[in-house]
């Protein structure tokens, strides 16, 4: 803890309670939101606009744009689940648990996401909806582990044992996910024969790239966004019985 | 009682428990014949085919039997309260439950392994890749009762907790398949398969050393 400043200290300590949190997110929206929607314009425009079409795959390559982020999305937000759910158990801080399970659903679409512009790209690139590539098929897999976590989430009633039993799942499933997926990789080296001919890497010219990483940004505003409302909303939820809900509704209604 | 006394005593009751009910041995066991004797009917009975898909049939009937067995796991002891005094003992949860799942994979797993040959021969394998599916079906099995304990230990106090739990564990299987019906299906063509059983092996040895953790702190949560 001597490596890390006070004040940031002091910081994650006051938005680890709930009502501050509340108040605090409810300033930080319309900024969140500008920042997404700035990000967002200047992004698109760039990628669609401004950037040259593919020499080899015209105008269709430009999918990257929301295939790309919403691959990297998923990926980062299971990290980001399987973080919180251990800081949940280990310190019994309530709003990581809330943050971790309100992760899913996120992490889950934006899986659902990468796939399906995936398959969109692969008709006219690849000439098949599906391919069983070795990217293809891990992140099939990350959206099973996704539903996973979301299905026991909602089988157990208690709501305290469910995000406990949803952060030893993330922490199991992250350990697993790089042994899926070198797998998956190394089967799909033995299996696929050369139906599919990968498209050479070339280096991506900056002209495409900045729009990329500014959609990679914005998308992970979003998902802040996302994540926000959703954890204010499970808060009130569970602490519907509690005083500051109580004052903070009253207060509203005059 | 030291910590290898009370590790022994529950292998030892676990398995005087499963000899006095017979059903719960006999049954993945039948349920693995059955699925493999559905897969000719289904897709034909020509013998190259058959021959063809027989390692990864065998191995997807395996994972499906394993997990289909999964619940007896911890199910009766979950309900008549011996898995709260299990808990409570002075000795590492995580110690004892590894036992319990040694048990439950000598009850359920192994009995794979001496039906499997008859059913490759079914399937018109050959003979000299039998050896590889026996092993890999002695290094993989366990690891199917290692990972779908964690599965189950989550979902012990749900009512129905069936479908979850293929939901669960089903995913974290896929290594498990992959490598081992590749290794049965380069033997069959007469390639070295090394590489496979040694990835195996390693996965099984992390199976042992990590698993029994989180199970063990999946069934206090459970039990809460």
């Amino acid at each position: 803890m001597f490596l890390v400043p006070d004040s940031v200290v002091r910081f994650f300590h006051r938005m680890a309670s709930p009502p501050h949190f509340y108040t605090f997110t409810e300033r930080l929206m319309p900024w969140l939101v500008t920042l997404f929607v700035l990000l967002t314009g200047a992004g698109l425009y760039g990628g669609l606009y401004l950037a040259p079409p593919d020499y080899q795959q015209g105008d269709s390559y430009r999918i990257i744009y929301i295939h790309v982020p919403s691959a990297w999305m998923s990926l980062f937000i299971y990290v980001v689940m399987a973080i919180t759910g251990a800081i949940g158990l280990i310190w019994r801080i309530k709003l990581a648990e809330i943050v971790a399970i309100s992760s899913a659903p996120i992490g889950a679409s934006f899986t659902f996401i990468a796939l399906f512009t995936g398959s969109l790209w692969g008709k006219p690139m690849w000439g098949t909806w599906w391919v069983w590539d070795a990217r293809l098929t891990s992140e099939l897999i990350l959206l099973f582990l996704y539903l996973g976590v979301i299905g026991l989430y909602g089988a157990i009633d208690d709501k305290r044992v469910a995000s406990k039993a949803v952060a030893i799942l993330a922490l199991v499933g992250v350990v697993n996910i790089p042994i899926i997926h070198y797998s998956v990789e190394w089967w799909n080296t033995l299996h696929q024969g050369p139906t599919v001919t990968k498209m050479d890497k070339p280096s991506i010219h900056v002209s495409m790239l900045i729009p990329l990483l500014l959609m990679a940004l914005a998308f992970n505003v979003y998902y802040l966004i996302a994540l926000v409302q959703r954890v204010r909303v499970e808060l009130l939820q569970r602490e519907r019985n509690s005083q500051w809900v109580k004052n903070m509704v009253l207060e509203r209604k005059q | 009682m030291s910590l290898s006394n009370a590790f022994f005593a529950i292998i030892r009751r676990d398995l005087v428990l499963a000899l006095r009910r017979r059903s719960e041995i006999a049954n993945p066991l039948l349920f693995f014949i059955l699925v493999i004797t559905l897969f000719p009917l289904g897709i034909g009975a020509q013998p190259n085919l058959l021959q063809a898909i027989a390692p990864g049939v065998i191995w997807v009937s395996a994972l499906l039997a394993a997990m289909l067995s999964l619940d007896s796991l911890f199910r009766s002891d979950f309900d008549d309260g011996s898995l709260e005094q299990i808990l409570l003992s002075p000795h590492p949860a995580s110690v004892l439950v590894l036992g319990k799942i040694i048990a439950h994979w000598l009850v359920t797993g192994l009995p794979l392994l001496i039906i499997a040959p008859l059913l490759a021969v079914f399937l018109g394998m050959p003979t000299h890749s039998l050896g590889i599916l026996l092993l890999t079906l002695l290094l993989g099995t366990p690891v199917l009762s290692l990972i779908g304990a964690i599965g189950v230990a989550l979902t012990v106090g749900l009512r129905r907790g069936g479908m979850i739990l293929s939901l669960l564990v089903l995913p974290l299987y896929v290594p498990v398949l992959i490598f081992a019906s590749n290794a049965v299906d380069m033997a069959g063509s007469g390639l070295p398969v090394n590489a496979q059983i040694n990835i195996l092996i390693s996965i099984l040895f992390m199976a042992l050393v990590l698993a029994p953790w989180p199970t063990a702190a999946a069934l206090k949560m459970s039990i809460n």
